[in-house]
């Protein structure tokens, strides 16, 4: 029976580069896919694009196509990307002259865009998900950029055209891991059943190491070995959608039914019900079974018939932030921590810092969780972390400055003051009906 | 008493300013304890003011699993908060840290 083996080359934009050349080298995949686009991610790097137009990609996106296409090209091997962001492209662009700087000629690059829906949220009032009695009227001219999550339907449609390389800008993250196996596997898009279990190997993979021992290492209960040599997951998917989740054999980490199990819930809210642009598919009979060393068999997800609607990511100028840190140790620490606190309450209010919303942490203690028990113990180093929203910069500064003053105006031994003051681009969704929005596909060859 | 941590894994999530923590039994046959005592309530309970919204559970007894979905936990949405750890992603170890009575005591006396 034909199967159809991809990889999963990062799981954010930042990640690990070597392990996608190992999953190249060493895992007899065909497809290569890198998912590096966070909710934020794609607002800042519109900002990028309107700054310069030749920008708005993905930061790695060369450092990435450098180190892969001399290892993927000669193998065949074909690359599927979120690294467009908000300029898919001039992404496309750069990779070709990467190809060309290589010696690959003869490539396909082919850019989807069509996922920015700025014009169209800017149209008419949008109610927004998170606040469902406000619109995007609320949000005014402070929007900078509305991307729809787009299905499968351009990636499928560009790999079809014999595409090398496809460069995207905002997809559904398991779109492209789906792409290939619907162009593999020819299932009709109204195969929903297909297309759930397509979704849950995309959401598997997705993350890349966190389904390999990443996020996951707890020693004494989970032990993983050799996370610094993570091997990145691959899934071999047969034409029923079932697959099994495996890695390069050597490479460190491990993947096993509780790696899995964690995975295949990750973000998930109602497990019956996880709504994708092309399928609702359906965890909730997934099963999973062992089927060797550092192999786990997938089955049993389903699907229903896609909504219609997709999801809008608007990202907004939302406000400002400030934040100051110092520390303190030795006896008395906490008590010291927490009246440097105090000070630098007293101090915004002393100086007119106006801040709609305030936290005052003591690491180690109570920033993470405020919960029973949680600052209980006298800890033998307190750090405190202020930070505040304001309407400005000059303000956010302010804050900052006044954790920083508790050196020679505070407690007693107040060490390794830090700050930091930036704007808060903030992110709301929406739900806009799919014929409104046009994906397309252009292509340039190397 | 027993922590969770003697019994489940966990994994947190975050879309918005919405948690979501999946808690697996190490073993499945601990689903059914794990079911009598995780419920919902005692999930908000556990964190107490950190979560502002309605905490809701669902079930997956295929996988030793119960997938939590805490409203109202990520300080107004990742994009936005204050907290240090705006994902939340250190929540799923809080969780873990839940008192739970022993499964190997014999009942209380009457």
């Amino acid at each position: 029976m034909k199967t159809v083996r991809i990889g999963s080359g990062a799981g954010y934009s930042g990640d690990r580069i070597e392990p996608a050349v190992e999953l190249a080298e060493h895992g007899g995949i065909s497809y290569l896919c890198f998912e590096c686009l966070a909710e934020r991610t794609i607002a800042l790097a519109q900002q990028a694009r309107l700054a310069d137009p030749d920008a708005g990609y993905d930061p790695l996106l060369s450092a990435r196509m450098q180190a892969v296409l001399p290892v993927s090209v000669p193998r065949g091997i074909r690359i599927i990307t979120n690294m467009g962001a908000a300029n898919p492209r001039a992404a496309a662009a750069e990779t070709a002259r990467i190809a060309r700087r290589l010696g690959f000629g003869g490539l396909k690059i082919a850019a989807i865009t069509g996922d920015d829906v700025l014009d169209i949220i800017a149209a008419a009032p949008w109610k927004l998900m998170e606040r469902p009695d406000e619109t995007t009227l609320a949000l005014g001219d402070r929007i900078i950029s509305a991307n729809a999550y787009l299905g499968v339907e351009a990636i499928v449609q560009a790999l079809a055209a014999d595409a090398d390389i496809v460069i995207t800008g905002r997809v559904a993250d398991p779109a492209l891991f789906m792409a290939p196996l619907v162009h593999e596997f020819g299932w009709d898009m109204e195969d929903w059943d297909s297309l759930g279990r397509a979704t849950v190997v995309g959401h598997l993979l997705e993350c890349a190491g966190q389904i390999t021992g990443g996020y996951f290492a707890d020693p004494g209960y989970k032990d993983v070995a050799d996370l610094a040599r993570l091997g990145f997951p691959l899934a071999e998917v047969r034409a029923d959608g079932s697959a099994t989740i495996t890695k390069v054999a050597g490479s460190g980490g491990a993947v096993s039914l509780r790696s899995c199990t964690e995975q295949l819930l990750y973000e998930v809210h109602d497990p019956a019900r996880y709504y994708q642009p092309d399928v609702i598919a359906d965890f909730s009979a997934v099963r999973l079974a062992g089927d060797g060393p550092d192999r786990v068999a997938i089955s049993g997800g389903r699907g229903a018939a896609r909504t219609g609607m997709l999801k809008v990511s608007i990202g907004y100028r939302d406000s400002f932030v400030g934040e100051g840190q110092i520390s303190y140790a030795g006896a008395g620490a906490l008590a010291r921590a927490r009246l440097g606190i105090e000070i630098v309450r007293e101090r915004l209010l002393l100086t007119g810092v106006r801040t709609s919303e305030l936290r005052c942490d003591v690491i180690g203690v109570d920033a993470l969780h405020r919960g029973p028990g949680t600052g209980a113990m006298e800890p033998a180093e307190a750090r405190i972390r202020v930070t505040g929203r304001t309407d400005s910069l000059a303000e956010a500064v302010r804050i900052g400055n006044e954790v920083e003053t508790l050196y020679t105006n505070g407690p007693a031994g107040g060490g390794g003051a830090s700050k930091s003051a930036r704007e808060v681009i903030g992110v709301v969704s929406t739900l806009i009906p799919e014929a409104k929005v046009t994906p397309r596909v252009s292509y340039q060859v190397t | 008493m027993m922590r969770l941590r003697e019994l489940a894994h966990a994994r947190t999530g975050d879309k918005g300013d919405i948690s979501s923590i999946a808690v697996i039994a190490y073993d499945p046959g601990d689903f059914a304890f794990l079911a009598e005592h995780v419920t919902s309530a005692a999930v908000a309970a556990h964190f107490g003011a950190t979560v502002r919204g309605p905490v809701e559970r669902y079930e997956l007894p295929g996988l030793g699993a119960l997938n939590f979905v805490l409203h109202g936990a990520l300080g107004g949405g990742v994009t936005r908060s204050l907290a240090l750890d705006a994902h939340g992603k250190s929540l799923s170890s809080c969780l873990l840290e839940m008192e739970l009575p022993d499964p190997q005591a014999p009942p209380a006396a009457p």
